[in-house]
């Protein structure tokens, strides 16, 4: 019976035995290594958010791991601007397929765009969201500001026109007019070449000549419209439609009551 | 003077010389007189200020052309006092920020300094441009007015060939112009008229480099183009203008049907102080919308597009609109090319672009020519035509604009496809098909409307306007009331001529005379095609016929009524 009681007590230490080297070992972890700081557990939780998000709005085309479908590209290695830039202007997620998606309403928070973000840069490395300091024009000289002009009229003009008012391209696309963007997402725009547009590498364009860019075209929006009213801006197509309806219209309307005027012979 | 009465003289001083008496006399009298003896002013004012001219808002479109000419000459002096026709490099150091320090040509760089530091130079500037669009369009419409009316009928055929020539010269005044400042849009139009030298098939290589003093753009472009637009195109233009006006007073004004006007004649008032006032005033209502564009409307805001780079082309890049059907062709030209023993001919840019032009030029210069032939017509005419009384020469004109419209429609295709959210190449489609479609549909249903109308005036003309007033008779039938239209209306509702349709003539009459005329058989089917489809309009007796029935209808409807009382 000794001999069986003290097996059975035995048996009844096993789990605690267990017990007590699990809270050892996890002690001793816990001193050997350094305590996980708060940031990484907000990014485990930010990048968890962004997958709730995107298994909802997202994957439905882009595939549940980002891998891509039929009706959207994969997105693995697009890296955190493209995602940024998508959802910021409104174009992500989108309500149908089109020749292009355009810009819209944008439908999340910034917040939630950040946690999608950090998911999907999650599936491989590409372009990260860029510092202020890459994008914004604060501090540029009027030298900089003009050559960023001629680096855009260099780069960029024959798709979206003198001064980004947009073109157009085959089959229903179309490069959108550069006015209402905001400066990062021209940044991230140019890097990461969304839709119809290539990507333009560090390589081609450093980071200060998109900022050249960008200081240009802000400039350029803010600068008065010299000369008067631009009249639907198109350059030589509204020039040649307002001499025809205001020019030979009106001078004609002129014309008829000029003959209608005083001795006249009818 | 009032005679004075004769007094005996007394005094001797009375028949001393003295200044005639000049009292009541204008004071320009004077100058007239000293002119008068030495040009023979009278004559001249006595011809010219008695000219009588005719009355219609039409007449007007010339006048405008004319005086956007010469809004033209007057800005366009401003502007050569500071632009500097040369294609030197220099940085630009003026005061327009978004360009300081951009390594720019010297025409590039005077035409931003017109815009920025020269004190009125932006305004006259754009003044200068919006009336050489207008100047354009204007010759435009008013060669469409004189096509329309058929003022280009014998004797007036050598004024249209001289009115083509004024059409091309504006043309090229125009182009010539806008590729002046030397700026990025400028350049790419440049690009295209290069494009179309180059595409003329074995010499196009060589002409370019006639033009270009070498390839593509060279460095004298620019001052050859100056020479051509300030110098010996306005040169062209005044001399032809002046043939033009000349012939016109020549020929005395064309005038619209009406009552006392005939081929003989000119009804309307004279030139001195009827249209010297309108005309006047018009000129400064034609100047005061120029300026008034200048001012509040932007045209060429060539700081934008930047200097010209042969390597740049921007989306968006037109022509002005009179090289726009031009552009809009060989945007939706096939691709056609094809390599004949070394030589390259390129279709697409050759048929479109040079090929229409010559087309369009061609067949607007021989037109005269070809109506009278098609017609037999050899009269003179003074009396302008109503457009649907030619119902097939009004239907190939708006069939020609249609055709027009549609290659213009092509060169903004870009514009269309952003701002009505279309495809580029659904619209290219399009209009491939409807630059052939259109224009016949365009033909068949204006030539249907000329003859609707054509018998409309019929109807007016044989039973007058109808009044609106519905009578209702005893028998209980509804009936409207027409009344005579004026004997004026009748007249030009029925003046005009209807041409016969030339009959096949071998030359030798029934008697074996021979005939005055030779007609080949396929002269006679296109003058059928031509004139075939015409309203009789109503003869002297079909009207009294018509008006006695009338008047019958008028002595029934008496007796009906009396009959009811």
């Amino acid at each position: 019976m000794n001999t069986e009681s003290k097996r059975k007590r035995k048996a009844q230490a096993r789990p605690w035995v267990l017990v007590m080297a699990l809270l050892v070992v996890g002690l001793a972890y816990s001193v050997v290594v350094p305590p996980s700081s708060s940031a990484e557990t907000e990014m485990t939780q930010q990048i968890e958010e962004g997958k709730a998000i995107f298994d909802v709005s997202c994957s439905s085309c882009h595939g549940l791991n980002g891998e891509g479908l039929s009706a959207g590209p994969s997105l693995i290695g697009v890296g955190a601007a493209s995602v940024d830039f998508q959802m910021g202007t409104g174009r992500m997620p989108a309500a149908r397929g089109e020749a292009q998606i355009p810009a819209g309403e944008v439908v999340y928070s910034q917040e939630q765009i950040d946690a999608v973000s950090a998911y999907v840069a999650s599936f491989g490395p590409g372009p990260a969201i860029p510092e202020s300091s890459q994008y914004d024009p604060e501090g540029l000289n009027a030298d900089e500001i003009a050559r960023g002009g001629a680096l855009f009229r260099a780069n960029c003009s024959a798709c979206h026109g003198i001064v980004g008012g947009g073109g157009a391209m085959p089959e229903g696309k179309h490069a959108p007019a550069l006015g209402d963007t905001e400066d990062v997402h021209i940044y991230e725009a140019v890097r990461t070449g969304p839709q119809q547009m290539p990507t333009f590498s560090k390589d081609v364009l450093e980071d200060d000549d998109v900022r050249q860019i960008i200081g240009f075209l802000n400039t350029a929006d803010e600068a008065p419209r010299y000369g008067g009213l631009g009249m639907g801006n198109h350059g030589p197509v509204s020039e040649g439609f307002w001499i025809f309806l205001l020019g030979i219209g009106g001078l004609s309307a002129i014309a008829a009551w000029i003959a209608k005027k005083g001795a006249g012979a009818r | 003077m009032m005679a004075k009465p004769t007094t005996v003289v007394e005094d001797r001083t009375d028949l001393e010389s003295r200044p005639a008496e000049h009292g009541a006399k204008h004071p320009a009298a004077g100058t007239a007189t000293w002119l008068d003896e030495r040009v023979g002013l009278g004559k001249i004012g006595k011809f010219g200020l008695r000219k009588v001219f005719p009355d219609h808002w039409s007449f007007l479109l010339g006048e405008i052309a004319l005086y956007t000419f010469i809004i033209c000459l007057l800005t366009g002096v401003f502007l050569t006092i500071w632009f500097k026709p040369s294609m030197a490099e220099t940085f630009y150091d003026g005061s327009y920020q978004l360009m300081r320090g951009i390594p720019i040509s010297e025409a590039y760089s005077s035409t931003l300094a017109i815009s920025f530091d020269i004190r009125g130079g932006l305004l006259i500037r754009q003044i200068h441009h919006w009336s050489a669009l207008l100047f354009v369009a204007s010759v435009t419409v008013h060669m469409l007015r004189v096509f329309f009316t058929g003022a280009f009928r014998k004797p007036r055929e050598i004024n249209w060939l001289i009115g083509m020539g004024l059409f091309t010269f504006a043309l090229l005044a125009g182009f010539s112009g806008y590729s002046l400042p030397d700026d990025l849009l400028s350049g790419t139009g440049l690009r295209f008229a290069d494009g179309l030298i180059r595409s003329i098939p074995i010499i196009g290589t060589w002409a370019e480099f006639f033009v270009f003093a070498g390839e593509f753009p060279g460095d004298l472009i620019i001052s050859r183009l100056y020479m051509a637009h300030i110098l010996l195109i306005p040169g062209l233009l005044l001399a032809l203008i002046s043939a033009h006006l000349a012939l016109v007073v020549y020929h005395k004004h064309t005038q619209y049907p009406g009552a006392g006007r005939t081929d003989n004649n000119v009804v309307g008032y004279p030139l001195f102080p009827v249209y010297a006032a309108k005309a006047g005033g018009f000129f400064f209502i034609v100047f005061g919308t120029m300026v008034l564009f200048g001012g509040l409307f932007q045209i060429n805001p060539v700081w934008l597009y930047g200097p010209y780079d042969p390597a740049k082309v921007t989306a968006g890049s037109q022509p002005d609109w009179y090289m726009g059907w031009l552009e809009g062709a060989v945007r939706i030209f096939p691709n056609w090319e094809s390599h004949i023993g070394g030589t390259t001919w390129t279709w697409a840019v050759f048929l479109p672009g040079v090929g229409l032009m010559g087309i369009l030029m061609t067949g607007l210069a021989l037109w005269p020519f070809i109506e009278s032939w098609l017609t037999g017509d050899k009269r003179e005419h003074h009396i302008l035509d109503r457009p649907r009384n030619a119902p097939t020469r009004t239907a190939l004109g708006v069939a020609g604009m249609v055709w027009y419209g549609f290659f213009w429609i092509g060169g903004a295709n870009d514009i269309i496809a952003t701002r009505f959210e279309l495809s580029l190449n659904a619209i290219t489609v399009f209009l491939r098909v409807a630059v052939i479609l259109g224009p016949i549909i365009a033909f068949i249903i204006t030539r249907r409307l000329c003859l609707s109308l054509q018998r409309s005036d019929r109807e007016r003309a044989l039973h007058g306007s109808a009044t609106g007033e519905i009578v209702r008779s005893a028998d209980g039938g509804y009936d409207e009331d027409h009344v005579p239209i004026s004997d004026g209306e009748q007249h030009a509702l029925t003046q005009h001529a209807q041409p016969k349709v030339l009959e096949a003539d071998d030359g030798s009459g029934p008697t074996g005379v021979p005939g005055p005329t030779k007609v080949s058989k396929f002269r006679a089917t296109l003058s059928r095609w031509y004139l075939g489809s015409q309203i009789l309009k109503p003869s002297a007796d079909d009207i009294d016929e018509a008006n006695h029935h009338e008047a019958q209808h008028g002595v029934e409807d008496a007796e009906a009524r009396r009959e009811l009382d």
